[in-house]
């Protein structure tokens, strides 16, 4: 319905910022139509991911459904990958004509990531408010209205709470989360009053168990809970300003990765993410083949009601759900003595043959599937072939595939659309086939999508690896088909591709073929090793959070953000105190403000002495002298009259040992001019009660066992070192 | 006026994602709705009411197809086609009439009409006597009387100008159908939202003092039942079984006691323990059968048997729009609706025993949620519908005063076609 115009028209009317414009805007969402990522491969080559049906149902349809029904007017597609195929399908179904409802494609065809296609859709100006962000592949049957209410309310609030993740329990266990969703550990820190989220990382390194945080957030927040129970439903409510954080940051890609651990880590801008629970309603996303395949059940398990194949009639074929979970189609041909299992979707115009077996599978729709057939957690999509005595076991058959009589798919196979299996073949167990050939590098030509994940298939093509029956044919580029067609054996067509070789360790996780017995026990068998170890330790994550903040503080990257924080610190003291000097601003203030200082960078008292020490000294530096008197002189007066300032700061031996240090080290590196008067200043501070002998003799003493360039000085003061040991002998005798 | 196109297609989406439930709802939206495409609906001279009819129908197979479970709105069209062949037979039976009358003055017409009209009258009169169980059709056909019959007797002189005097008469005549449907279908709507009062009119005969009534979920016609004996200053007692797994019961239980009535709200599987103390059970349905079954919320077997043990009378509270004319030996009759299973589980509790990625990929675990259950004719005592109370074995008799037998197959015919 023109919606395409629409969307370009919305463009040329720039919108303020005003909080009047708030009032009422149509509730919009985001749909990416593109996942980014090639874990679909090689059935994304040919069709995009929001197209491949989940029980027999495009997933656009339910992302699309439920956005509908949970009151959303305004929907932007954005389309990548297979663009023309997305619109075409869209232009074809109801959605573009509903009332209420409309939905407009962006298209896009250099857009490699999620962080492309929001600034994209900043660029198009055609968000307005609050929106809703999900990828097509997202399924849910939620209610929208508490979870934007919640986040309207704090958004009123506080402007910086710029998104709301839609998060949800899983049972807490490791195998459960790797056996359903195939995705990896997911830790998260929420405070559990305001519900803010404060940390967010997916264990990528599998089962380690060990995950370090950083100690601002113990200190920063009176109580934290971490979860590792709680699934990333990947439906998130954003302001507007999302889109623009998306473009101030060109290098966020990916939404999770990028910009909410971006979000987190920067504290500067202050923006905040907050989290909203389901309890009742489902969601999850088909991130890989084995959450494919747990959704695709839950579906027939009806947890998505009411987006349940007999409820959602998309065309006209009415399903009819039968006991134990088994949806027909009603125009089916089924032979008397075939038998359908439970948990099992079955589509229009399907002819099952004699004493056929199904079992727990999806089959599509104009099927023809032969006699003798066993088909068990499969999925078979439309317009199939399988002819006799053949045996499918928790594999995905994409459109229009023949698979001859006696073939047998082996657990985790993909046929690619159209590919032909041979008689008699035996397709090895996790091995995808497509009629195009593996591409040979990650290139992002044929598919706008980058690689994430370093288990994905690398290199070399149509490789020798699955050389099978004739495969001593062709060398020849030209007679590739043919080449390919042997490689399914005779009559066949498609090739196999290869599995690089650390991938095929990983091939398991991800894919519809249960997780091998001797994985789920080495799983657990991880586990237990893991909560051993760390019993043993005596420090179970869960009791980290009351461990003392000071206790936490010598991480590398603590030392490394230190080391800046101190040079900023120091040249903020130096301005200050300089400021100070030719303004004549009161001692007092000067402390306060340093103090200020202190507590916002959160330095110890010693780092402030020891900048203002450098500060006073740089000033004595600063005027002009001739002789190493005359700076003496400088450095003394600068020293007498902002003694009170500098002794403020020097409560302790700590303090007074951190000035020596700071001076020796000045004296050594940044101003040679001083070397030559250290102990004529050293003696004058301690005349002057800056610095007691105690904190000398400690400097010294700490000086012993350095390397002989470093006790330069000490070796300069040794005749007033040596008269205050004596000094102090004297008192002890005394 | 929008599109009745896109009015349609919108009750059909909101049918199909089950937006809208409950049969009173849906029964009265397919109601207006079938009124505004009656009222759009262009009519030729001939053949009116077999135009709507038709237009009538292909709407409500549609409309049947989205939710078969809504079984209210498959009785909605019925009614509804019911009401054109009414209407269409009372004013060819006033037109039949009137033919009839200037047949008799002009003694030289040669039309086939006469031969036709004693065959056409008889069943005129037929229909006009069956009509008049229906009082409103009565009423018009009465009313239609000197109207219709006024334009043959002027017209008449002339015999070339026969044939005009016809189309203007039926010309008169289509509106006049149009019309007097429209008329009905609103009087229909009428009595669907009129309905509760109707029947809770009934309470005080069937509800006496100190008795204990025990109920099952949530039912607005229960409440306003209740609530009508209430006011009618019965003193009683309510047992409100709570109706897992949606536990509507507990808000009947607040309405209740909202209400100055004295309730105990009880587990349902405490039903056969509470029973004995029990004097009547009184119960909400979603569709009444032609038979006399009854498909009500899921639960109200149990209870239905349990009364039946204790002797206890189990009445039916329906409206007319939940009378199904159909027989429920048929499955494809006989739906439930599965719910989501989440009303019973916690997703992420047990997630693990609903894994597919380990093990043999089946899991052991599965969870149903059925929305109904059918309660046989046997084990009902009464009926209390808005004209009356009846027993289960008149249900038959009863329906077929609002249904034309040729409109049963309305949901048969469209199974198979789709």
């Amino acid at each position: 319905m023109g919606a395409q115009k629409k969307s370009s028209a919305a463009a040329a009317a720039r919108i303020s910022d005003d909080p009047e414009e708030l009032s009422r805007v149509p509730l919009q969402a985001v749909l990416l139509a593109d996942s980014f990522t090639t874990k679909f491969r090689p059935i994304t080559l040919e069709r995009p991911k929001v197209l491949l049906p989940l029980a027999n149902v495009p997933m656009i349809e339910y992302a699309l459904t439920w956005l509908e029904s949970a009151g959303v007017e305004e929907v932007f597609v954005f389309c990548c990958a297979h663009a023309k195929q997305v619109t075409n399908y869209l232009q074809c179904s109801q959605w573009l004509s509903q009332p209420n409802f409309s939905v407009a494609t962006i298209e896009s065809h250099n857009s490699v990531s999620a962080g492309d296609a929001l600034r994209l859709i900043y660029e198009r100006n055609v968000i307005h408010g609050d929106f809703i962000l999900i990828s097509g592949d997202t399924l849910s049957n939620m209610s929208l209205n508490r979870a934007l209410q919640e986040h309207k309310e704090r958004k009123k609030k506080d402007s910086n709470a710029v998104m709301t993740m839609v998060i949800k329990r899983s049972k807490l266990s490791p195998v459960t989360q790797q056996s359903r969703l195939g995705t990896d550990e997911l830790f998260m820190a929420i405070d559990p009053d305001t519900k803010q989220l404060l940390y967010y990382e997916e264990n990528t390194n599998h089962l380690k168990g060990t995950l370090s945080l950083d100690k601002m957030l113990l200190i920063d927040n009176p109580s934290i809970t971490l979860h590792n129970d709680m699934q990333d439903c990947f439906i998130d409510i954003c302001s507007p300003e999302v889109l623009s954080l998306f473009t101030d940051n060109f290098d966020y890609q990916h939404l999770r990765r990028h910009f909410v651990k971006g979000l987190l880590v920067d504290d500067i801008m202050g923006y905040k993410i907050y989290t909203h629970e389901i309890h009742s309603s489902y969601a999850a996303r088909v991130d890989n083949y084995r959450s494919y395949d747990t959704i695709s059940k839950d579906i027939i398990q009806r947890w998505t009601y009411p987006l349940v194949p007999d409820v959602l009639l998309f065309g006209n074929s009415a399903t009819k759900l039968e006991r134990e979970g088994i949806y027909r189609a009603t125009e089916i041909v089924q032979s008397r003595s075939a038998q359908i299992g439970p948990l099992t979707v079955i589509g229009n115009g399907t002819r099952i043959g004699n004493n056929t077996k199904i079992t727990n599978s999806v089959i599509g729709k104009g099927c023809s599937i032969g006699s003798n057939v066993l088909i068990e957690g499969s999925y078979i999509w439309d317009n199939v072939t399988v002819e006799d005595g053949c045996q499918l076991k928790h594999s995905i058959v994409c459109d229009g595939v023949v698979i001859k009589s006696g073939s047998v798919l082996s657990p985790g196979v993909v046929l690619s659309f159209k590919v032909v299996v041979g008689q008699n073949f035996t397709v090895p167990a996790y091995s995808k086939v497509s009629l195009l050939p593996q591409p040979t590098k990650q290139d992002s030509d044929e598919e706008l999508e980058y690689a994430d994940n370093n288990s994905d298939i690398e290199t070399s093509p149509i490789a020798g690896a699955h050389d099978n029956l004739n495969g001593e044919l062709t060398s020849d580029l030209t007679d590739m088909q043919s080449s390919a067609a042997e490689e399914l054996g005779s009559g066949g067509a498609g090739y196999i591709w290869s599995i690089c070789e650390g991938a095929s360790e990983e091939e398991w996780r991800h894919s519809v073929a249960p997780v091998p017995a001797e994985k789920l026990a080495e799983i657990s068998q991880t586990i237990d090793d893991d909560l051993d170890f760390s019993y043993q330790d005596g420090n179970a994550p869960a009791s980290s959070g009351e461990l003392k903040p000071g206790g936490l503080s010598d991480s590398d990257d603590d030392d490394v953000d230190a080391n800046n924080d101190s040079a900023y610190f120091e040249k903020e003291v130096e301005a200050t105190f300089l400021r100070a000097v030719h303004e004549n601003v009161k001692v007092d203030h000067v402390i306060l403000e340093v103090n200020s200082l202190k507590l916002s960078y959160n330095m110890e008292f010693a780092a402030c002495a020891g900048a203002i020490f450098y500060s006073m000294m740089k000033l004595a530096l600063g005027t002009p002298y001739n002789s190493s008197a005359e700076l003496y002189n400088a450095v003394v007066n600068v020293l007498t009259s902002w003694k009170r300032l500098l002794k403020s700061y020097l409560s302790g031996k700590d303090e007074e040992i951190e000035i020596i240090l700071k001076f020796e080290e000045m004296c050594s590196e940044l101003a040679k001019e001083l070397s030559p008067l250290f102990t004529k200043i050293l003696c004058f501070l301690y005349d002057k009660d800056m610095i007691s002998e105690d904190a000398i003799l400690d400097w010294e003493s700490e000086k012993n066992y350095a390397d002989e360039s470093d006790r330069v000085f000490v070796k300069q003061a040794e005749k007033f070192l040596q008269w205050l040991r004596e000094a102090s002998e004297e008192e002890e005798e005394d | 006026m929008p599109d009745v196109h896109s009015l349609v297609n919108e009750f059909i989406l909101k049918l199909k994602k089950r937006k809208v439930e409950g049969s009173q709802a849906t029964a009265r939206l397919a109601a207006v709705l079938l009124r505004s495409v009656i009222s759009q609906q262009r009519i030729g001279y001939t053949n009116q009411a077999g135009a709507l009819i038709d237009a009538v129908k292909a709407v409500g197979e549609q409309l049947v197809a989205a939710n078969p479970v809504e079984i209210a709105v498959g009785n909605i069209v019925r009614r509804v086609l019911h009401i054109i062949r009414d209407e269409d037979l009372s004013l060819t039976t006033a037109a039949m009439a009137g033919l009839n009358l200037s047949a008799v003055s002009d003694d030289d017409d040669d039309d086939t009409s006469p031969d036709d009209h004693p065959v056409l009258s008889a069943a005129a009169v037929a229909a006009a006597a069956r009509s008049t169980l229906r009082p409103p059709s009565l009423q018009s056909l009465l009313e239609d009387m000197p109207d219709s019959a006024a334009v043959p007797h002027t017209s008449s002189s002339g015999g070339d100008s026969e044939g005009k005097s016809k189309s203007a008469d039926k010309n008169s005549r289509s509106r006049k159908l149009k019309h007097d449907v429209i008329e009905a279908v609103n009087e229909l709507i009428q009595d669907i939202d009129t309905c509760h009062e109707q029947i809770a009119e009934q309470a005080v005969e069937h509800i006496h003092h100190n008795e204990v009534i025990l109920t099952l979920g949530s039912s607005r016609t229960v409440l306003q039942f209740l609530c009508a004996a209430r006011e009618k200053k019965r003193s009683f007692r309510v047992f409100v079984a709570e109706g897992a797994p949606r536990y509507q019961g507990h808000l009947l239980a607040k309405e209740l006691v909202a209400r100055g009535l004295q309730t105990t709200l009880i587990t349902d599987s405490a039903i056969f323990a509470m029973i004995s103390r029990v004097n009547m059970v009184i119960v909400g349905a979603h569709a009444v059968m032609a038979n006399g079954g009854v498909i009500a919320p899921v639960g109200l077997n149990m209870v239905a048997l349990a009364a039946q043990r204790h002797a206890v009378p189990f009445v039916v509270l329906a409206g007319s729009h939940k009378l199904c004319p159909l027989y429920p030996h048929n499955p494809e009759v006989l739906l439930n609706e599965l719910r989501s299973p989440s009303e019973l589980l916690d997703f992420g509790e047990f997630s693990d025993c609903m894994d597919f990625g380990s093990g043999s990929g089946s899991p052991l675990l599965h969870v149903v949620n059925p929305a109904f259950d059918y309660v046989p004719p046997k084990l009902v005592s009464l009926f209390i519908t808005d004209t009356g109370g009846h027993n289960p074995s008149y249900m038959y008799r009863l329906i077929a005063d609002y249904y034309s037998a040729d409109d049963l197959v309305l949901q048969r015919k469209a199974a198979p076609s789709t």
